[in-house]
């Protein structure tokens, strides 16, 4: 090893620059605390909540099983049942799964990217209060029997207002929709600080297995959350305003709520996977001590099963009545799908021989191993209902409920036990108790197969899934009391970890244990509140292994950025493939606008269920107002001298255009809307397609005249026309141009009078929203013009305030960017819908 | 008592397939205490539900063999000689293990489901079928047979099917979704509003099993179950006629008092009992209730003692049913009226 070779920047260090650093990054005190930015402590408090509600619906999965223990048990109702396993599932997933995953990208992204901080910090502040607000209110709603009652996946027309009285259903329509709205913007700040913030010479082919499943992780949720939200925007509108999308008496089709929840529901589950395998190819080298087997082969597997995953929704609707021909077509993608899981397991037991010493036996290996079996077994009974005529029998029985036990528990409850037994070190003075370790992976492992192993036998007996009762007469009574026996067995191994975790854990930011597994990635250099003393010059996977002086060097200031040259927080960010030094990106650091916002966000969602309307909008303003004080914070002054880095590299510290993470994050945003729109188009036709009368209706109106819609459409693009000639007239640095406001205005008047005029036109034509399927898909699309509009508009306002405050010209228009970039999407969006609502229906037969 | 001598001699002599012996040697293996039960899908006695054993018990043993593989594997992995760690410490084994076996195996797989998937889609379309029609209630199923001679009969609860030869169920709703499943006939199929979904099935011998709603419906849905009767063909042509006709008149005075208070009350409102005045359409159609094997979806078996507790205490029994309470009956009142609902027969 070149133990003298040049490095970026020489000793001795400049006096105070380690001093700045700390004064940067330090945390703020006592309860100030809560306004904290950092990503190791949001992303504490984010594992932590999500481990809590883990053991609140852990809690209700106990109630469950108690209630299982023997037929005709009476300890909790009919209703009460029908709200526990909802919320069992719903909290698992929503509040549980996704959510912990965001959360250790939050906390071990940067760390093993060496960045100092995820770029947007206060969007993981803000994305992190919001589910903790938003998902305790949401929970406590099972303490006041209010809670949902429509199963986790909320067919309709069991949840329309009909079937479904009560705010019940709304509780999970609204508390999942905010929830679902954390979820995007933590995937937004995974997929530009992934991509963005790596160390340089990072490239990706030399990226962590982790940074790689949770870049696939985001653009999963990028893809498949929209469908979601569209289809909870769609069951509220139609529970509220009896707009019809899946009464099929008017047109709709409950099926359509299926295809759309399956679409997102079925990537979800690899959503929650994907990252727990990354983590395994994490910790297995670890052990071994010996490199990923095949690292090439995962990539190309994670890649394989997100693109997978979205072809095998229907294999949910195997006993719904489809034709056979998509029967055999999604029964292969669904065991296609097996392969690339395939794949990792004979990767991960190559590494596990190939290490020269034996595989060390920790407790995170042993819940890697229990992961290994669990998940294998949970896969191979993933195939059998994959096969189509075996779905016919055992779909929706406990056969189903013990396989995905299996896949979710085995593929991510363990991996996750691994986890923080092998990095919780990191972020503690101490580490977990080994000998608890093996108790509690032994309690859990035997606890698990004794609760869902027998699941499968009482369904293939005939048990349904989502009943709170049984008779004792059909044979399924030992394996129901099996299945509790073994369920408590697994909850005192929970307890165990949880009293261990109460003994031993001590939260740091200033390193926590030293590199206990010998692990090879740069999570484990030492760090502190401002991440790395330095950041690291990468040439290998495993730095850390191949560079033994690495920590050293990294410590001693010696690799790039070794100060805060601005005096603020600041990180480098790279490119996306090579991982060239691009510019220095300056963060916000402590403050109380994303927990405010949050706040606000969640009252608005909160109160507007339960019918507060004043008490909501204030709320509403709330959230508005500290979204615009954090907002206005963040574009800093352009007229800063660029710093210098180490070996002689100068970058600059502002940056516009393709290359700035804002560019980058305002295109995930843009990319989250076109898949929700998208998810509206296949909405449209497919009730199309399977309305037996034509389209539109017998009896609807007749269309508007095709001169209104063209007029519609001009005024859109007279609207992009100005917008594209504002970017021209943007003022130099210290100069002003008077017409850039009046144009940015009037291209925004462009967009709300073609609004007005297309909502009119139908109006005018006597179309109203709650007619029939057809007129309620008109309306939709107007109301998804103006959720964007609206936000365009907002972004427009914003940017004038700061052309008349000074703080936009041409140097300094990151702002004015993002306003253009999401208008010109809204054009797209808005003329395509033009086409689908007044052209298709005219020259369709 | 038909039904329970059915259920017994089914029992004793249930149908002995390959399956089965393959099945009896995985319960040395797997703490399977019994495959039967009256609503088991590893007794089949029909013909979907036979078609389906042998590809779910080759998928078991091919999940069997490679959890077994990879058990081994991962063994060798920690604990085995220098030599064999090396040699399965290398690329080739994820191509191999990881690719080319899974590959292999699930093609076999697919084709096999796929055969079988066509072969009952092959049987689906047979064209001529007698036809049944089944709608989901909450929660209850509303059966309805159509005569040789075209005439609809209403009934609930319980469907009745000849051996031997494939029916076709039509599965509908007019609430939310529900899914129709018998698990010893066939798969499930699920009941959408505003579709109806047709499944064949073919019982091969006569006897009663149970069936289940499978889609989670709401309120009752665990307490909505029914059974099925497989009738030898000319027995169930008997019976079907037997059902064409209107309710059996009162035989006794106290069945006498039974229906005036029945129809006194307003309980016509709901059901129907053909022959009378009672001609509701909400509930199920009671003109033969007498004759079936349960209340209540199977909630409650059939005796006057149940048929009393279900009009008095029926929210007890299935909560959230749509049926109200009828408490205002005396003892004397509530026993003339079970009776003349058991004599519906």
């Amino acid at each position: 090893m070149a133990v003298d070779r040049e490095l970026p920047n020489s000793l001795p260090r400049p006096e105070g620059e380690l001093e700045a650093l700390e004064r940067a990054w330090a945390l703020p005190k006592g309860f100030r605390l809560i306004t904290a930015v950092n990503n190791q402590a949001i992303g504490i408090i984010y594992i932590g909540v999500a481990l809590l509600f883990f053991i609140l619906a852990g809690i209700l999965g106990l109630i469950i099983r108690t209630q299982l223990a023997v037929p005709g048990n009476n300890l909790v109702g009919q209703d009460f049942y029908n709200q526990l396993f909802t919320m069992h599932g719903t909290t698992m997933m929503f509040l549980f799964a996704v959510p912990v995953v965001e959360a250790l990208g939050v906390l071990l992204l940067p760390q093993m990217l060496a960045a100092r901080d995820l770029p947007f910090p206060r969007l993981s502040a803000f994305a992190m209060w919001a589910y903790v607000v938003g998902g305790l209110v949401f929970f406590s709603t099972i303490l006041y029997d209010l809670a949902p009652k429509g199963g986790w996946f909320m067919y309709p027309p069991l949840t329309l207002s009909e079937f479904s009285p009560g705010n019940n259903a709304d509780f999970w329509l609204l508390g999942i929709g905010f929830i679902e709205i954390s979820a995007i913007a933590g995937a937004i700040e995974i997929i530009v600080g992934t991509l963005r913030t790596r160390p340089p010479g990072m490239t990706l082919a030399r990226m962590p297995i982790f940074a790689w499943a949770m870049l696939i992780f985001a653009a999963m949720i990028m893809i498949a959350f929209p469908a979601v939200i569209l289809a909870t925007m769609m069951l509220e509108i139609e529970r509220a305003f009896g707009w019809p999308f899946f009464s099929a008496g008017k047109g709709g089709d409950p099926l359509l709520w299926q295809h759309l929840f399956w679409f997102f529901g079925h990537p979800e589950v690899y959503i929650i996977f994907l990252p727990a395998a990354g983590l395994v190819s994490m910790i297995v080298p670890a052990m071994a001590q010996h490199r990923l087997v095949g690292y090439r082969l995962i990539v190309v597997a994670l890649i394989a099963t997100g693109f997978f995953s979205f072809g095998l929704w229907v294999h949910h609707m195997f006993t719904t009545g489809i034709p056979s021909l998509s029967l055999g077509f999604f029964s292969a993608a669904s065991m296609a799908v097996a392969i690339p899981s395939g794949i990792q397991v004979f990767s991960w037991i190559a590494t596990i021989a190939a290490g020269r010493k034996p595989f060390r036996i920790t407790s995170a290996s042993l819940f890697v191993l229990g992961f290994l079996f669990i998940f294998t077994v949970g896969g191979l009974t993933g195939v059998m209902v994959a096969l189509v005529p075996v779905d016919f029998q055992v779909h929706d029985t406990y056969f189903v409920v013990a396989h995905f036990h299996y896949v979710l528990i085995g593929g991510m409850v363990f991996p996750l036990f691994a986890t923080l037994y092998y990095w919780i070190p990191m972020i503690s003075r101490n580490m977990l108790s080994e000998r608890l370790g093996r108790w509690v992976f032994w309690l859990m492992f035997i606890g698990f197969n004794l609760a869902f192993f027998p699941m499968h036998i009482a369904g293939l007996l005939g048990m349904p899934r989502r009943v709170w009762t049984y008779p004792g007469d059909l044979g399924w009574n030992s394996y129901n009391m099996a299945s509790t026996v073994g369920a408590y067995i697994l909850a005192a191994g929970v307890a165990l970890f949880v009293i261990d975790l109460f003994r031993r854990f001590r939260p740091t930011m200033s390193g926590g244990v030293e590199n206990p597994w010998s692990a090879g990635t740069l999570e484990w250099l030492p760090s502190d509140a401002y991440a790395t003393r330095s950041i690291p010059f990468v040439t290998s996977r495993e730095p850390l292994w191949d560079q033994p002086s690495l920590a050293r060097e990294v410590n001693e200031g010696r690799h790039f950025l070794p100060g805060a040259p601005t005096g603020g927080r600041e990180t480098i960010v790279t490119s996306a493939v090579d991982a060239l030094p691009q510019y220095v990106i300056r963060m916000p650091g402590p403050g109380w606008s994303p927990l405010i916002a949050s706040l606000g966000m969640a009252g608005f969602f909160l109160l507007l269920t339960v019918k507060l309307v004043v008490p909501a909008l204030i709320s509403g303003v709330v959230f508005i107002v500290a979204v615009l004080v954090w907002a206005w914070s963040l574009d800093h002054d352009a007229n800063v001298p660029a710093v210098d880095i180490g070996a002689g590299i100068r970058l600059p510290v502002y940056m516009a255009g393709p290359v700035s993470h804002s560019w980058w994050a305002m295109t995930v945003l843009i990319l989250v809307a076109s898949s929700l729109y998208l998810a509206y188009v296949f909405s449209y036709f497919y009730l199309w397609v399977v309305s037996p009368d034509v389209w539109p209706p017998e009896g609807s109106p007749a269309l508007p005249h095709i001169f209104w819609p063209g007029i519609i459409g001009l005024l859109i693009l007279g609207g992009t026309v100005l917008l594209l000639f504002a970017r021209r007239i943007l003022p130099a640095p210290g100069s002003t141009s008077r017409a850039f406001p009046f144009v940015v205005a009037l291209a925004m008047a462009c967009f709300l009078v073609a609004l007005t005029g297309e909502i009119w036109g139908h109006w005018a034509s006597g179309l109203r929203p709650a007619d029939n399927a057809y007129a309620t898909m008109v309306y939709m699309a107007c109301f998804l013009n103006l959720q964007v509009i609206t936000g365009c508009v907002f972004l427009a306002g914003f940017t004038i305030a700061r052309y008349f405050t000074g703080k936009l010209d041409k140097e300094r228009r990151v702002n004015f960017e993002s306003t253009a970039l999401l208008t010109y999407y809204a054009a797209a969006q808005f003329l395509l819908g033009l086409v689908i609502i007044h052209v298709f229906p005219r020259v369709a037969i | 008592m038909m039904a329970m001598r059915f259920l017994k001699r089914s029992v004793a002599a249930g149908r002995q397939p390959v399956t089965r012996s393959i099945a009896a040697a995985l319960l040395l293996i797997l703490p399977i205490a019994g495959c039967s039960g009256p609503q088991s899908a590893l007794s089949p006695r029909g013909v979907e539900a036979f078609s389906i054993g042998p590809l779910f018990w080759t998928a078991t043993w091919v999940g069997l063999v490679v959890t077994l593989i990879v058990v081994v594997l991962v063994a060798v992995a920690l604990y085995g000689p220098e030599r064999w760690r090396t040699w399965l410490g290398q690329d080739w084994i994820i191509i191999g293990g990881g690719i080319v076996f899974p590959v292999t195996v699930l093609s076999g797989l697919l084709v096999y489901g796929l055969l079988i998937m066509q072969a009952g889609a092959m049987r689906s379309a047979q064209v001529g079928l007698e036809s049944i029609t089944i709608r989901g209630k909450l929660w209850w199923w509303e059966v309805v047979y159509t005569t040789p001679e075209g005439e609809e009969i209403p009934s609930a609860n319980e469907l009745r099917l000849p051996v031997d030869r494939p029916v076709r169920l039509l599965l509908e709703s007019d609430n939310v979704i529900h899914s129709f499943w018998a698990p010893q006939l066939g798969g499930k199929l699920d009941m959408i509003p505003g579709r109806t979904n047709e499944l064949v099935v073919e019982a091969t011998e006569a006897g009663v099993s149970r069936g289940q709603c499978a889609e989670y419906c709401g309120g009752a849905h665990a307490l909505m179950s029914f059974f099925v009767v497989a009738m030898p063909q000319d027995e169930y042509d008997a019976w079907l006629a037997s059902k064409a006709e209107g309710a059996r008149a009162p035989a006794t005075a106290e069945q006498e008092r039974g229906q005036r208070l029945f129809l006194e009350n307003g309980c016509g409102a709901c059901h129907q009992v053909r022959g009378t005045e009672a001609r509701g359409l909400i509930g199920p159609d009671l003109t033969h209730v007498g004759s079936r094997l349960s209340l209540a979806a199977a909630a409650l078996p059939n005796d006057t003692k149940a048929l009393m507790r279900w009009i008095t205490d029926g929210q007890h029994i299935k909560p959230e049913n749509r049926m109200p309470p009828f408490r205002q009956f005396s003892g004397g009142e509530l026993s003339a009226l079970a009776a003349y609902l058991s004599g519906l027969e």
